[in-house]
């Protein structure tokens, strides 16, 4: 026997299980000895994990069963490592006289370790101890850690009501532990104090029910999650950032077009003439037709009729024909042209303007003359207006048109985004100053 | 890394030394505590059978920090209320020694450092903030444990312990301290939490059903 020497192999870790000392039923030993305490499944005795001979350490009457959604010895792979359900407690707080309550399930690889799940009102985490401590002073101050800024959500104290499996650690039901987490979508920072003993920091991982259903091999659905968690990702705020950024490109595009535009428009005065109108002249029809005109080059081109009348507290009705002379084609166009002014109580006041444009978009070149015909109030007097003829005029409103347009889906998520956040801080215990939170969480954005 | 092969004073088995420097060992085979004196092994005391424990580490396990790798010749395991963890004796290609510690499958390496004044265990109290080798380290929990027995090769006599205090402290980087009050003076250690796959070991045992 001497020749082996000491390089002896250690057995495999064989699965133990236990006779229950409460009722007798069959315990199994799932983290083969890593676990503190183990709980009884049918007598709700919680057990030294370490020493099955074991005495009981407590023994809860469950008012309540929670079945856990993820049973006891359900395996899945979870950010590349399989790990194997082996516990579940129910933990509860008190606000304002209502309880909530969420499943917090141990999971165990027996190489890496353990890690942990929880749950509540359908949003899940995947929860990993820190080795490393944050960078705190106050507890509802900011927390840093590892260069992220992480804003406190809540300090609650939390209840275990109900256990059931294995736990790494002294697991009491009616044991409170004081819980702070700090929020960084999609993380959350929690630490949890024991009385005056350790505190002890984690990082959870806002993870989709769906996901978790589909590593974890489990049937159905995952129940669907409710409201928005304290650090559920926004499903808007990466949206509502990136439609800015391409509203911002796309009006940039829009303005480097219009800039184009106004460079490579002709914007050339073809015609320019002024006339008197003589408003109490008898003549019935004062209509007339202007000198020819050219618009050249070889595209169709906006133009723009401007007139300038000296409308005095009266009005001025020209009716407009643009004629085509070689083809005939017109383009009939009215304008109004009124200025009233005066003083009452409340001070001078004036109405209307001198001055009138309009534009005619695409009209093709060619030669062109107007026919114009004036109306007016038949009373005495005379009204002088000019009438210029601006061709290839560079045309700016559908920019604005464009602009507006791309601003409307831009503002419309970020509002929506804005309403996520509120329904978030709304759970805080900061609610009250929800909307410097909501618009603080929405300047700084998240990380990603 | 020379084997020098004694035998058990006790029962006479082949008691080879994976570490020269190593001061006690463990028969595997009658479980005696052997200490080396300058030219025989001693029996000094004996080791009660060892609690359960699920470490995937064992002696003979390899692996790597950095760029050294190391073998596993010792360990000592400790239990308190919270459960138990072992601290592994390890040995590294360039004849360095360290420890890999293993609580509940989490992972650390650490050196024993020759750093004067430590505070005494009545002063090392929760929060309290020190530096060293340029860290800033916080204590962030003591834990009254007992010594629940030893295997392979250690770096020093350690078989008649009763309770020890263990001072914990943390910093905001990786890296850790332990405080060691199993003697009169502290002893300190520091070290760097570290992630199993990391470690490359070989030579792991094997789990049930994975």
């Amino acid at each position: 026997m001497a020749e082996t020497g000491p390089k002896k192999e250690v057995p495999t870790v064989i699965v133990r299980s236990l006779s229950c000392p409460g009722c007798g039923a069959t315990v199994t030993i799932r983290s083969f000895g890593q676990a503190v305490n183990v709980v009884c499944g049918s007598c709700h005795s919680i057990l030294d994990a370490q020493d099955p001979n074991v005495q009981i350490l407590q023994k809860f009457s469950a008012a309540m069963k929670f079945q856990p959604l993820i049973p006891l010895g359900s395996r899945g792979k979870l950010r590349g490592t399989a790990y194997e359900v082996i516990g579940f407690q129910r933990r509860q707080i008190t606000v304002d006289g209502d309880k909530y309550s969420w499943g917090e399930y141990v999971l165990f690889n027996p190489y890496k370790g353990f890690r942990y799940l929880t749950e509540y009102d359908g949003h899940w985490n995947d929860v990993a101890p820190l080795r490393t401590l944050p960078n705190t002073t106050v507890v509802t101050g900011p927390v840093n850690y590892l260069g992220q800024t992480y804003k406190h959500f809540q300090t609650c104290q939390a209840a275990t009501v109900f256990v059931i499996g294995e736990f790494p650690w002294q697991v009491r039901v009616g044991e409170t532990v004081t819980v702070s987490d700090y929020v960084a979508p999609p993380r959350v920072l929690s630490s949890e104090t024991t009385g005056d003993k350790e505190v002890t920091w984690s990082l959870g991982e806002y993870l989709n029910g769906g996901e978790l259903w589909k590593a974890f091999s489990l049937p159905g659905k995952p129940p669907a999650p409710i409201g928005v968690y304290e650090n559920q990702p926004s499903p808007l705020s990466a949206t509502s950032r990136g439609i800015w950024r391409t509203c911002a490109l796309l009006i940039m595009g829009a303005l480097l077009l219009y800039v184009v535009n106004a460079v490579l428009s002709k914007d050339k005065t073809v015609f320019t003439q002024s006339y008197n109108f003589y408003t109490n002249d008898p003549v019935g029809e004062h209509s007339f037709v202007t000198e020819p005109f050219e618009f050249t080059g070889a595209r169709a081109a906006p133009v723009r009729v401007e007139t300038n009348a000296d409308v005095d507290n009266n009005w001025i009705y020209l009716n407009y024909a643009l004629v085509n002379e070689d083809s005939g084609q017109t383009y009939d166009f009215g304008r109004e042209i009124s200025y009233y002014y005066g003083r009452d109580s409340d001070g001078s006041w004036s109405e209307g303007s001198r001055r009138d444009s309009v534009i005619i978009p695409s009209v093709p070149p060619g030669h062109y003359f107007l026919r114009i015909e004036p109306e007016s109030e038949r009373k005495p007097g005379v009204i002088s207006y000019t009438v210029t003829v601006t061709h290839d005029y560079p045309v700016g409103y559908w920019f604005l048109i464009a602009a507006g347009m791309l601003l409307v889906p831009a503002i419309l998520i970020t509002w929506r985004s804005m309403n996520f956040e509120h329904l978030r801080w709304q759970e805080s215990d900061h609610s009250r100053s929800g909307l410097v939170s909501v618009l603080s969480s929405i300047s700084s954005g998240g990380d990603e | 890394m020379t084997e020098r092969t004694s035998f058990c004073p006790n029962c006479g088995a082949p008691i080879a030394f994976r570490w020269s420097s190593s001061v006690q060992t463990v028969c595997t085979y009658c479980k005696s505590i052997l200490v080396r004196s300058d030219v025989d092994l001693k029996k000094v005391g004996e080791v009660a059978d060892l609690p359960p424990d699920a470490s995937p580490i064992q002696i003979n396990t390899e692996g790597t920090y950095g760029n050294h790798s190391f073998v596993v010749v010792g360990r000592i395991i400790y239990q308190y209320e919270q459960g138990g963890w072992n601290e592994w004796h390890i040995v590294f290609n360039d004849g360095k020694e360290g420890w890999l510690s293993d609580a509940q499958d989490e992972y650390m390496i650490s050196f024993a450092q020759n750093i004067p004044n430590l505070p005494s265990q009545q002063d090392a109290n929760l929060g309290r903030n020190y530096q060293w080798n340029g860290v800033q380290f916080t204590v962030t929990s003591r834990t009254l444990a007992h010594y629940a027995g030893v295997e392979g090769e250690l770096p020093f006599q350690y078989w008649d312990k009763q309770d020890v205090v263990f001072v914990d402290l943390r910093s905001h980087g990786s890296d850790f301290a332990t405080l060691d009050y199993s003697d009169e003076k502290p002893v300190l250690y520091v070290g760097k939490a570290i992630d199993f796959d990391d470690l490359r070991l070989m030579n792991t045992r094997k789990f049930e059903s994975w």
